[in-house]
């Protein structure tokens, strides 16, 4: 099993509840928003309680792997810019387009949300580029061809689009909103 | 500050006296509405600890001042947390729970259910917090279980405080809601363990076969226990006739309800022997028998004085399991809009059957929950 990659890692193993969930407050403060921590626990307990602190801070709980003993916990911190609606690349698609494009061949498709987000779930051949690394890794895209950009809600591919525009990529498209309401086919390399 | 803790013998106590109570139940949701202590006299408030790390602001308002609030959580540690800042907050009235609910699952309350002949003795375990009974028969220096759950150190310590030895462990069927106590007491005291073999076509270990009309005599007074084939929850499932008074029914009948058949994914198949077995083998025996089964599904089925039983002849007349004539309504009641049913059952047979050996951690996550074996 490859390991998925966490921006920061909380060890909490060996600890009953409710230490797993108070450290987890705590650690979460050091992180920039959007930036993702594994939480490392032995409790079983932790797994519906983590999960559901999560979500109530504004929280994403990625998802979960067991890794014999140990219960990995993949949390992605709140991010209020997120939260915006408004998106300022001008062409977009919605997920139901996306869909019919997919379906009629060959489409250069960029994830661009965190590794970790992308292993507990995408669409199948998305190309994952997280957002902080597109700009060192424009070379793996064509200009010529038409790519699409997806994230959880249509905000961090906005950001992305615009620099794929910026940087000379002609046929460039946001999907809106994105993987938070995705019900096509999906890829996951972890089980959820 | 540190906070004042309370056991889980404690709240038994509480519970049994119907004495009020306040419990703030600080697990998750979902764990709270799937089980917790249930207490006639008691109040409940449920907020998850998670929800409380920052403060128990939220709570605050919502807790009496002049009533006893215990803090329940799973295992102590969450209770214990969320009870040092109420502490800190000035309440004095605050308990923690020691164990939580996995002591609670675990605790096991002693009810002496009658004088057998020549001064034997006959105890129902009550295991309050998963609704199981169990049974233990005492006749000068043997003992005999009925029905022993998991933690067979209470069964043990409890025949040897009353100078007497486990020789005989039996079971009324292959349990599917909780972990059998009965071969890991045949193991640590050398007793027999007796299982309807109908049950245990596919055990990994060695039993004693209980088969129809068995008598097995504990001690040397006249007490026997005699074996009464009544299939339908399982196909083995099988009832003890004891003393000639009790009727251990295991989970074939209970006092406000009857067994379910499907645990074993065969209700279709099951559900004329347990017809039969409520409406024809039960009525050959005395009404005058006094039924003790292996589980009650809340207090209300309660006696006085904690125990659970009720006599046959009462059961035929109160029961509604036992008064639907109609065979067509009876196979619907009990096939049809079935409770749940019960956490991990079937892990839970697989460890009965010896087919896998979780550890105790592992086992005791398995109970967690209640039991769900009948159907009102």
């Amino acid at each position: 099993m490859t390991e998925i990659k966490a921006d920061h890692v909380l060890d909490s193993k060996g600890l009953a509840c409710p230490m797993p969930v108070v450290k987890t407050r705590k650690e979460i403060d050091k992180l920039d928003s959007g930036k993702v921590l594994l939480v490392e626990a032995t409790d079983p307990g932790s797994k519906a309680d983590l999960k559901a602190w999560s979500e109530r801070g504004g929280h994403q709980y990625l998802g979960v792997v067991e890794d014999g003993d140990v219960i990995k916990h993949y949390i992605r911190k709140a991010s209020e810019e997120e939260a915006n609606e408004e998106t300022t690349h001008e062409n977009k698609v919605n997920n139901e387009q996306l869909k019919e494009k997919l379906a009629s061949g060959d489409v250069t498709l960029v994830d661009v949300r965190e590794p970790a987000e992308y292993a507990f779930g995408h669409i199948p051949n998305a190309i994952s580029i997280p957002f902080g690394e597109l700009e060192a890794r424009l070379d793996e895209l064509n200009k010529d061809q038409e790519v699409y950009v997806v994230c959880r809600t249509g905000n961090r591919s906005d950001l992305a689009a615009q620099l794929l525009d910026e940087k000379g990529f002609e046929k460039v498209y946001n999907v809106v909103p994105g993987m938070s309401t995705w019900d096509g086919d999906v890829d996951s390399e972890q089980s959820k | 500050m540190p906070i004042q803790t309370v056991n889980v013998k404690d709240v038994a106590k509480k519970l049994l006296n119907k004495e009020e109570l306040f419990i703030l139940d600080v697990r998750n949701e979902e764990d709270f509405e799937d089980w917790k202590i249930e207490g006639d006299s008691f109040e409940y408030l449920n907020k998850p600890y998670f929800d409380l790390i920052d403060g128990v602001d939220p709570i605050k308002d919502q807790l009496p001042k002049d009533k006893d609030i215990v803090i329940v959580c799973a295992k102590g540690g969450s209770s214990q947390f969320v009870g040092e800042m109420l502490v800190e907050e000035g309440f004095e009235n605050v308990y923690s729970l020691e164990g939580g609910m996995k002591a609670w699952s675990e605790h096991l309350e002693p009810v002496k259910i009658a004088d057998l002949t020549d001064g034997g003795e006959l105890y129902q375990f009550v295991r309050l917090g998963k609704g199981c009974l169990s049974y233990m028969i005492i006749s000068g220096e043997e003992a005999a279980t009925i029905d022993a759950v998991r933690m067979t150190d209470v069964f043990i310590d409890f025949a040897k405080e009353k100078g007497a030895k486990i020789t005989h462990a039996l079971d009324t069927h292959l349990h599917a809601d909780h972990i059998s106590g009965g071969r890991r007491l045949a193991k640590e005291t050398g007793a027999t363990y007796w299982l309807p073999p109908k049950d245990a076509t596919e055990v990994q270990f060695d039993y004693q076969p209980l088969n129809d009309e068995e008598v097995i005599q504990v001690g040397s007074s006249n007490i026997h226990v005699h074996a009464l084939y009544s299939p339908g929850h399982t196909i083995g499932s099988t009832s003890f006739i004891v003393d000639d008074q009790y009727l251990m029914s295991g989970d074939i009948l209970f006092v406000d309800s009857i067994g379910r058949p499907d645990l074993a994914g065969k209700a279709e198949d099951w559900v004329a022997d347990l017809r039969e077995t409520l409406y024809r083998r039960y009525k050959e025996v005395s009404s005058d028998l006094y039924v003790l089964p292996a589980h009650f599904m809340n207090n209300s089925e309660m006696n006085e004085d904690g125990s659970v039983g009720e006599k046959l002849g009462n059961l035929y007349q109160e029961n509604h399991g036992l008064n639907v004539e109609d065979e067509d309504e009876f196979r619907r009641m009990v096939t049809e809009n079935l409770p749940p049913q019960p956490n991990s059952h079937q892990e839970i047979r697989e460890t009965n059957m010896g087919k896998i050996s979780p550890e105790d951690d592992k086992q005791r996550e398995m109970e967690i929950g209640p039991n769900r074996c009948a159907i009102k």
